[in-house]
């Protein structure tokens, strides 16, 4: 070890994740996949400011985009078949795909990581047991997975994350387990071994740090995934309980009259859309940049 | 060879097994649970008690298990609380239906995203390349559901040439099954497309590739002869797990088309609590999915010598 990198500064957290943002600035896919999320953000957390309509209100029913309400106020995108202006929900429901969609994917990656590095790290039985367990889990089609889970234990907030959790799991422990079978070997690992720090230590603290690149990519792709899911619960009218808006239920509501009145589903589907995109071009963009260098 | 099929084999029964005693426990364990759902719910306790005790529900849980497993395997798998029938009269003519959307898909999906993907992975990084990338993002990044609303608004209410369900009442017809088949292939031809492309990619930077190109050979020849056969292999496999992913999308392609299937029943068993109907699905969609996922391992051996001759 050289004297420059023995007395050179350790850089924080803080500046290494900004330097990444400066790195994704190269990638022209991964920066509108990071303005598409950003824009959502915004729009969910300012939705009591930019909804004009209250998103359960029923005004006047099923009225074309541009049409009038009674007070004055435009309904831009049109009314639903009972009369809620269709901008307002689709305002108010991307708090709850966001809201439902970040702790889905939270809980998911929680469980997947620490049965990955279990799995990785002690290796034998324990990695066999996980590992089986897994594949029974993946071996299932997963929305056949998700209707079952739902249709017994009942749809709601709680049960969509509590399936969303135990599905991807799997695949979120077989990535990890495979970094730990790689980061497990290293000088640091053993120089920690030898200080005696505790299996779990060395595993939170030596490991899962480095290997957090193809993780980070990972979750922005299984984003996507848990927020179509939520979208086809929805949809399945498997979802969340009404009123409140949701975006995939937007559409379970309306969709038998498609055919007459596509804006009350299209537009939710644009939106639904241009969110998976967003995280979809944010992975590529990473992917692409954690590769060049 | 041998030892590896054995051992794939193996492990697909071992899986099949623990799947059953997964979804066994799941729906029968709690026994009053089941008899209300085969009587219904305006059914007496009186009445629950005698089909119990007389379907024999009062014996103990294994006994129970194994007999149901036994029944299983030969092909029974009890009465649809539904549709009044053996629940394989029901089903099989489902999964035939299901069969024929997902041929139909698949069809399209195969050839289109082997080629896009030999074309984006040749020249990594060209335009082409990049062009396809982009637009293989988009098409995944569309939920079936929703593309099946946007095509619907399409196809069926602006321009009016294709119809917008797939009941078939009238018998099979192949226009009512090009709107189906096509949310599935715009769903998923995106996913092989990137994997394809990956492999090829790969291939492209060996160095016999690169021999093969200095020593003066047509690129055509470079790529029909050398590249194609090893970039070829990986999405052997990628393409046999697409038949677990497809038994996904069908539950909401054939839903919304309101097309027979194979998916629709499932959803349909699911949501009206028709238990041995979904217990009957769920085996069935996870055995293609175990099926299919193995036929793709062995495959992938047998085609790549580097381990076929190890």
């Amino acid at each position: 070890m050289t004297e420059t990198t023995a007395t050179a500064p350790r850089e924080s957290g803080a500046m290494r994740a900004l330097k990444g943002i400066g790195l994704l600035r190269e990638s022209g896919v991964g920066m509108t996949g990071a303005a598409i999320i950003l824009f959502w953000l915004i729009v969910a957390i300012l939705a009591p400011v930019l909804a004009p309509f209250p998103p359960n209100a029923t005004l006047v029913p099923m009225l074309a985009p541009g049409g009038e309400a009674p007070d004055g106020g435009i309904f831009l995108l049109g009314t639903d078949h009972i009369g809620r202006d269709i901008l307002s929900r689709l305002i108010w429901g991307s708090r709850t795909v966001l809201f439902y969609g970040i702790v889905a994917t939270a809980c998911a990656y929680a469980v997947g990581i620490v049965m990955g590095l279990a799995a990785g790290y002690f290796g034998g039985l324990v990695d066999e047991a996980i590992s089986f367990t897994a594949n029974v889990i993946l071996s299932f089609p997963v929305m056949v997975l998700y209707v079952i889970i739902i249709s017994v234990f009942g749809a709601s907030g709680l049960n969509i994350v509590v399936a969303v959790t135990f599905a991807s799991a799997p695949g979120i422990m077989r990535i990890v387990r495979g970094l730990v079978l790689d980061l497990r070997n290293r000088d640091y690992v053993a120089a920690a071994q030898t200080r005696g720090e505790s299996a779990w230590q060395i595993m939170m603290v030596e490991i899962l740090p480095n290997a957090r690149g193809p993780l980070i990519v990972d979750s922005c792709l299984r984003m996507g995934y848990v927020i179509i899911t939520i979208g086809v619960l929805g949809f399945l009218g498997l979802g969340l309980p009404p009123p409140d808006p949701d975006w995939g239920g937007m559409i379970n509501e309306t969709r038998t009259m498609a055919l007459i009145f596509p804006h009350m589903t299209v537009f939710p589907c644009i939106a639904i859309s241009s969110l998976v995109l967003g995280f979809n071009l944010l992975a590529d963009g990473l992917r692409e940049v954690s590769l060049r260098d | 060879m041998i030892v590896l099929l054995a051992k794939r084999l193996g492990g697909m029964v071992l899986t099949m097994l623990t799947v059953s005693v997964l979804l066994f426990l799941l729906f029968e364990t709690n026994i009053e649970s089941v008899a209300t759902k085969v009587l219904g719910p305006y059914s007496s306790e009186e009445q629950r008690q005698i089909w119990l005790e007389k379907e024999g529900y009062f014996r103990p849980l294994y006994i129970r298990y194994f007999e149901w497993l036994g029944n299983v395997v030969t092909g029974d798998f009890g009465e649809s609380v539904r549709f009044k029938v053996p629940v394989g009269d029901v089903m099989w003519d489902r999964l035939g239906n299901t069969a024929i959307l997902g041929a139909a898909a698949m069809a399209v999906i195969i050839p289109l995203s082997l080629l896009l993907g030999v074309l984006a992975g040749m020249r990594e990084a060209s335009k082409l390349d990049r062009t396809i990338s982009v637009l293989s993002i988009a098409t995944t990044s569309v939920p079936e559901f929703a593309s099946a609303v946007l095509l619907s608004a399409i196809f069926v209410f602006w321009l009016g040439i294709l119809p917008g369900t797939s009941s078939m009442t009238d018998g099979f017809s192949l226009v009512e099954l090009i709107l189906p088949a096509l949310v599935l292939i715009l769903y998923d031809f995106g996913y092989v497309t990137r994997m394809t492309r990956a492999s090829m990619a790969e291939v492209m930077t060996t160095g016999y590739i690169r021999t093969a190109v200095l020593k003066g050979l047509p690129y055509r020849t470079v790529i029909l002869k050398h590249a194609l056969r090893n970039a070829l292999i990986a999405p052997f496999t990628v393409i046999m797990l697409q038949f677990n992913w497809l038994l996904s999308g069908v539950i909401v392609v054939e839903f919304f088309f309101a097309y027979k299937g194979f998916g629709a029943l499932l959803l349909e068993a699911a949501l009206n609590q028709d238990i041995y109907l979904v217990e009957a699905c769920a085996m069935v969609a996870v055995f293609v999915a175990v099926a299919t996922q193995t036929i793709g391992d062995v495959g992938y051996t047998y085609l790549n010598p580097r381990i076929r001759f190890n």
